[in-house]
């Protein structure tokens, strides 16, 4: 049986075993979505959009589907993979179940809490029939897989006015119990006017065991809003993680996403931002530093709906051995998106012989008043600055590592929580193994 | 201290230097003078160990270490500097953070712990207040968007921080105005001491005013054509580099 058929099959013994409300608007989404995934099925690379992705590999294995009984585990095991350095609240998942004891909720005057109880409380069936997969693209198949499946996860609700107090911390823990396991985490962000958040997601295995995420999350910014939203790929080399992040935005909110890309087997990440207002602006930054075989391919899409608005976007890579990376950045900006700024770089150094970048900028402008530019750049290191630096009594080595390190820097250099550009900046200089003398 | 014999060298097929010898004693400067694409720059870039060059024939020692069998940090380890006819631009790392990690893989290599940092911020604050560079530079990405006076000021800047033993200034005083010139050339001559030595490799004989060489080559087409003291460099000023060729042939 194809991982496709047990997935189908799956949902039904959901359904049969009475965990799923039937008779709710909840279960009519769930039910489009899996008939949608069971005709589209995973995507191939006959599939225009995962040309340079092959998910073969990762499909193979017998995933155990549902979540099983809590796995406990010592906050002093896994206390490196949070940012413990400063307060914040945190939603811990642990093979997929919510864990109480290494979380840290609220409800008091907004609510940092459970996907499972919001899409069960009565008195969050509003903000979900509001919200629950409004902006997820229903052509993505992976994403719908994501909403026949969606049962846990983190839910952010935040009325106007809000400046929360400290930042937002979403992990979900891997212990490697089962063999081979699915994951399907799902967020759903909710930010009123003019409130901020900070928001750090990671996804962490603790063993070797094979796993697969798929989650999907959709961020609401209203009116003069800021979010900033991190994401720290750097998970063992049998997890693969497709990620799906949808975001709308409202008139003069500021939302990023920024992803640091430097584990794991195969990473898919699917951004998408729509604008539903003016003077909106929109980030997204990405660092990817591969090596061996691992695969990194970031989808984004920005698309330009309303006039007035600017969206700011910078991906580098460093590919070393034998990995691979795809970049796709489709901008969109319609006839009405008149004074758009919309800027796109992406730079790549290939180190490995057998390294290679698939580069794709897709700019499709409809308005004849805009600013728009796309810069993509592929190259090796700079010899000249190597023997500078070398003349300077910098050893190879380590010319080559802060050469690298400096070329990702104006992508660290965004991070607004100085305690994770720390944590960042380190989890770079140990990727490219090296000791700085310095931070940054 | 340094000893150059009858060096070679070149890129791919060209030959450039065509059998150098050139002993530089501690205490001592130099100038090597020369008309454009006499080997000036390579001379300096070989000594230094750029790989982009190289050396067929010849030895290169610096106080009996051969230099040759060394790679280019190994070089400045034991004591060599260039500063850069045209220094490089690293966007992403600051002077302060490069400097403060050349100093430390220097000390480490030599079998000295790191420098604590609050001798370093004072070594840095000392050093820069010599060459009177504007502070703002020691933490803006090294080289990025200075004019070439201030990347020069920040190549000696680099020197007076690692103390060479031996200092090659390649064309310092290219993209420098005069009072530039002063405070850069002030700079070298309050690091200049008796144990160590200072290569000035310039075109004009203006840098000479301020750093005073006890010697002064001519280099054309790869050799050394002729040597005095600095009254040579005052002759070519005044005659031009045309009768250098003459005599070469």
């Amino acid at each position: 049986m194809s991982l496709q058929e047990k997935l189908i099959s799956s949902f039904m013994v959901m359904e049969n075993q009475g965990k799923l409300d039937l008779d709710s608007n909840l279960h009519n989404i769930r039910t489009e979505a899996i008939t949608a995934f069971e005709k589209q099925g995973f995507p191939t690379k006959k599939d225009e959009e995962w040309k340079y992705t092959s998910l073969k590999s990762v499909l193979k294995h017998d995933y155990s589907v549902f979540p099983v009984a809590e796995n406990s585990i010592e906050f002093k095991d896994v206390k490196k993979y949070f940012l413990h350095e400063i307060e914040s609240y945190k939603l811990v998942f642990i093979d997929g179940v919510y864990s109480s004891f290494l979380s840290s909720t609220t409800h008091d005057g907004y609510d940092i809490c459970l996907m499972s109880s919001a899409l069960k409380k009565p008195k969050y069936k509003m903000i979900i029939d509001n919200y629950f997969n409004k902006i997820t693209d229903k052509n993505n198949s992976t994403s719908n897989l994501n909403t026949a499946f969606s049962m846990e996860g983190a839910f952010i609700n935040i009325p106007k006015n809000i400046v929360l107090p400290k930042p937002i911390q979403i992990i979900n823990f891997y212990t490697g119990n089962e063999k081979e396991i699915l994951l399907q985490p799902r967020n759903l962000v909710i930010v009123g006017e003019n409130s901020h958040v900070q928001i750090i997601e990671r996804h962490q295995s603790l063993s070797s065991n094979v796993v697969l995420t798929n989650a999907v999350t959709e961020i609401y910014a209203n009116k003069r809003a800021i979010v900033h939203y991190y994401k720290i790929q750097n998970d063992h080399e049998n997890a693969s993680l497709i990620d799906s992040t949808y975001v709308q935005q409202k008139d003069s909110s500021i939302v990023s996403v920024n992803t640091y890309s430097f584990g794991g087997k195969l990473t898919r990440n699917n951004l998408a931002f729509f604008h539903e207002g003016e003077y909106i602006e929109s980030h997204l930054n990405g660092i990817s530093i591969l090596n061996k075989k691992q695969h990194v391919d970031n989808h984004t899409l920005v698309k330009h709906q309303e006039p007035n608005c600017d969206s700011f976007e910078l991906y580098k890579g460093i590919y070393d051995d034998a990995s691979t990376g795809v970049f796709n950045g489709k901008v969109i900006v319609d006839k009405v998106a008149q004074k758009t700024n919309a800027f796109q770089q992406n730079n790549t150094i290939l180190i490995g012989d057998k390294a290679t970048i698939n580069a794709k900028p897709q700019l499709e402008i409809f308005a004849d008043d805009v600013k728009c530019s796309h810069g993509c750049t592929i190259g090796q290191l700079d010899e000249s600055a190597m023997f500078y630096m070398q003349s300077r009594g910098i050893p190879k080595k380590e010319a080559k590592a802060l050469l690298l390190y400096a070329f990702g820097n104006d992508v660290v250099e965004k991070i607004k929580i100085p305690a994770l550009k720390t944590r960042i900046a380190k989890l770079i200089a140990t990727k490219l193994g090296v000791q700085l003398g310095f931070e940054m | 201290m340094l000893k150059i014999k009858n060096l070679h060298a070149g890129i791919e097929d060209k030959n450039i230097l065509r059998g150098i010898n050139l002993e530089v004693k501690a205490g001592e400067v130099h100038a090597i003078m020369g008309p454009n694409g006499s080997g000036k720059s390579t001379l300096s870039s070989v000594i230094a160990g750029n790989e982009t060059y190289e050396v067929n024939d010849g030895e290169i020692t610096l106080d009996g270490v051969d230099l040759l069998d060394l790679s280019p940090d190994e070089r400045a380890h034991k004591g060599v500097f260039m500063s850069f006819q045209y220094p490089v631009e690293i966007p992403g790392v600051s002077t302060t953070n490069f400097i403060k990690t050349a100093i430390n893989q220097k000390r480490k290599a030599n079998g000295l712990e790191e420098l604590a940092a609050k001798d370093m911020l004072k070594l840095i604050r000392e050093k820069s207040a010599l060459l009177e560079m504007d502070r703002k530079f020691l933490s803006r990405s090294l080289n990025e968007g200075f004019s070439g006076g201030e990347k020069k000021r920040n190549e000696i800047f680099q020197m007076a921080m690692l103390e060479p033993k031996l200092a090659i200034l390649d064309e310092t005083d290219s993209g420098l105005d005069i009072d530039a010139l002063k405070i850069v050339a002030n700079g070298v001559n309050k690091l200049k001491n008796k144990d160590n030595a200072v290569i000035v490799i310039t075109h004009y004989q203006r840098l000479l005013d301020y750093i005073v060489p006890d010697f002064v080559h001519v280099l054309y087409n790869g050799r050394i054509v002729k040597s005095g003291g600095k009254e040579l460099a005052l002759e070519l000023e005044e005659k031009g580099y045309d009768w250098i060729k003459e005599l070469a042939q």
